[in-house]
């Protein structure tokens, strides 16, 4: 049985590996884009006038508000009627990076109102125009206080990556489907799949606690891991 | 032409006028210090000095310049006034010496490793070598205010603006603060909102006592002490002298 399940693996790795490859990918593309789009959106809620922050807020509502599946739906099935048409893995990124985004400026903002007021003064007052005072002052602290949070972003990216094999990604998931509709073993290959991503989750997890670590500066949101109950 | 000329100041928050037109000028090098009762608007005339509240109405000029014209280039002009704040306002994110390098760095454009020297003799003339590499949170409130006041010092400023700059300090700190700023006296303009009568004694050339968003009355320290024109500036003066011990006094 064991020998079996050993011989069993060794012939579901390629697959595996492919779908892993998929997997992080996904995950390593939407996290970076949306983190660019997540400062973006929070910068323009903080700090931008009446029409910039309606736009952020209503971007941001809008995301937040419906279903990522629906979110896919629509830019998989949905744009190519009106002539946009984009592979799976591209409508994937698009959407798991759209989305992100979006939860990312919330976390950022909090970050960016949680610096207090005196910084930004300090900075002015120093004769630094408000875009010095945001990138030289503001995100160096935001960023640090947010590194938690964005923890768990990565994490919820990780998993929830899985969600792109409805729109035929051969990520991690749909990999596991595919052996498992082949071979009829379902809880071996799940099992497996549960545990690569369990093994991931913990990596990742250490990895940006030690990058957190690294970054930590006395004073300055000490960097704690989050427990994924948390989300 | 004054280096520093306030004219008029009239500052309202939410319908409520705060300033009700303050006037007073400084010359190169001078100490002013401001007292008067909390809430008379004192932090609000420093904060309209270098427009980070723009006042409603009148002017404020240095050097010849206009401040309060809205063509004038603010943050070039505030390289020139210094300010110092009560709760310091440190960067928390940056050491001792990067947080008097980057205002170098990136306000004045002078190259980094110039910069990291100007700030270490910044830092050595507050008396804070060993702490250079320290983080505000690892700095007691004197020291930190010590780094407050060389961060303003480094941009090389006409004027300091100092907002009580000792309140937030344990007693036993506010000497060593004081002691820095007793040492600039002459070679930087301040102007001080303080309640350290020694201090304002010994080191003032004038004494401007506000209340109500007005200057009640002001002249040198000798006059304001033993001899001011009118009955609430010798009953403030005498209440403050109490409150906030005189052992300073003829120093
Ligand atoms: N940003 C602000 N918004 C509204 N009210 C303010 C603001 N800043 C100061 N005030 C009000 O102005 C008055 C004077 O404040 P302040 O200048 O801090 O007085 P002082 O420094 O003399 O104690 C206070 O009543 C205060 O509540
Ligand atoms: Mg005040």
């Amino acid at each position: 049985m064991a020998t079996d399940f050993g011989q069993f693996f060794l012939n579901s790795l390629p697959n595996l590996l492919n779908g892993l490859g998929y997997t992080l990918l996904l995950t390593f593309i939407s996290i970076a884009v949306g983190f660019f789009l997540g400062i973006a959106l929070a910068l323009g809620r903080v700090y931008g006038n009446k029409i910039i922050n309606g736009f952020c807020v209503g971007y941001i509502e809008l995301i937040r508000g419906t279903p990522l599946l629906v979110q896919l739906f629509i830019i998989y099935f949905g744009l190519p009627s009106v002539g946009i048409i984009f592979s799976p893995l591209q409508a994937a990124l698009i959407g798991l990076a759209i989305n992100s985004g979006a939860y990312q400026a919330e976390y950022l903002r909090g970050s960016i109102q949680s610096v207090e007021s005196g910084q930004m003064t300090a900075a002015r007052s120093l004769g630094m125009n408000k875009l010095q005072s945001i990138r030289h002052v503001i995100l160096p602290q935001a960023l640090r206080i947010s590194i938690p949070a964005w923890s768990n972003e990565f994490i919820y990216l990780l998993q929830y990556s899985s969600i792109a094999y409805i729109i035929q990604v051969t990520e991690l998931t749909a990999e596991g489907k595919f052996i498992a509709a082949h071979t009829f073993r379902y809880l071996e290959v799940f099992a497996m799949i549960a545990v690569i991503y369990l093994v991931l989750t913990i990596v990742s997890t250490e990895i940006i606690d030690r990058i957190a670590k690294h970054l930590s500066i006395p004073g300055i949101g000490a960097a704690k891991r989050v427990s994924l109950r948390d989300i | 032409m004054h280096m520093l000329e306030v004219k008029n100041i009239h500052k309202s928050y939410c319908k409520v006028e705060i300033l009700k037109g303050v006037s007073f000028t400084m010359e190169k090098g001078e100490t002013k210090v401001i007292i008067g009762p909390s809430g008379t608007g004192k932090s609000t005339l420093l904060r309209c000095i270098n427009q980070l509240s723009p006042p409603d109405k009148g002017e404020v000029w240095l050097d010849g310049e206009e401040v309060t014209n809205p063509k004038t280039n603010i943050n070039k002009i505030r390289e020139k006034i210094g300010f110092v704040f009560q709760d310091f306002n440190l960067f928390n994110h940056l050491s001792a010496l990067r947080n008097i390098s980057i205002g170098l760095e990136k306000v004045k454009g002078i190259e980094k490793e110039e910069a990291r020297k100007r700030a270490l003799e910044e830092l050595h003339r507050v008396g804070l070598d060993a702490q250079a590499q320290q983080y505000p949170a690892q700095l007691s409130g004197g020291q930190k205010q010590r780094v407050g006041i060389a961060r303003a010092l480094a941009m090389d400023p006409d004027i300091i603006l100092f907002d009580e700059p000792t309140s937030a300090l344990d007693p036993e700190l506010i000497g060593d603060v004081l002691d820095v700023m007793k040492s600039l006296a002459g070679k930087v303009a301040m102007l001080v909102v303080t309640h350290e009568m020694g201090f304002a004694r010994n080191v003032a050339d004038e004494i401007i006592f506000m209340e109500g968003g007005v200057i009640v009355e002001q002249g040198p320290p000798k006059e304001m002490f033993t001899n001011a024109k009118l009955a609430r500036t010798r009953e403030f003066l005498g209440r403050i002298g109490a409150l906030y011990g005189e052992e300073e006094t003829g120093g």
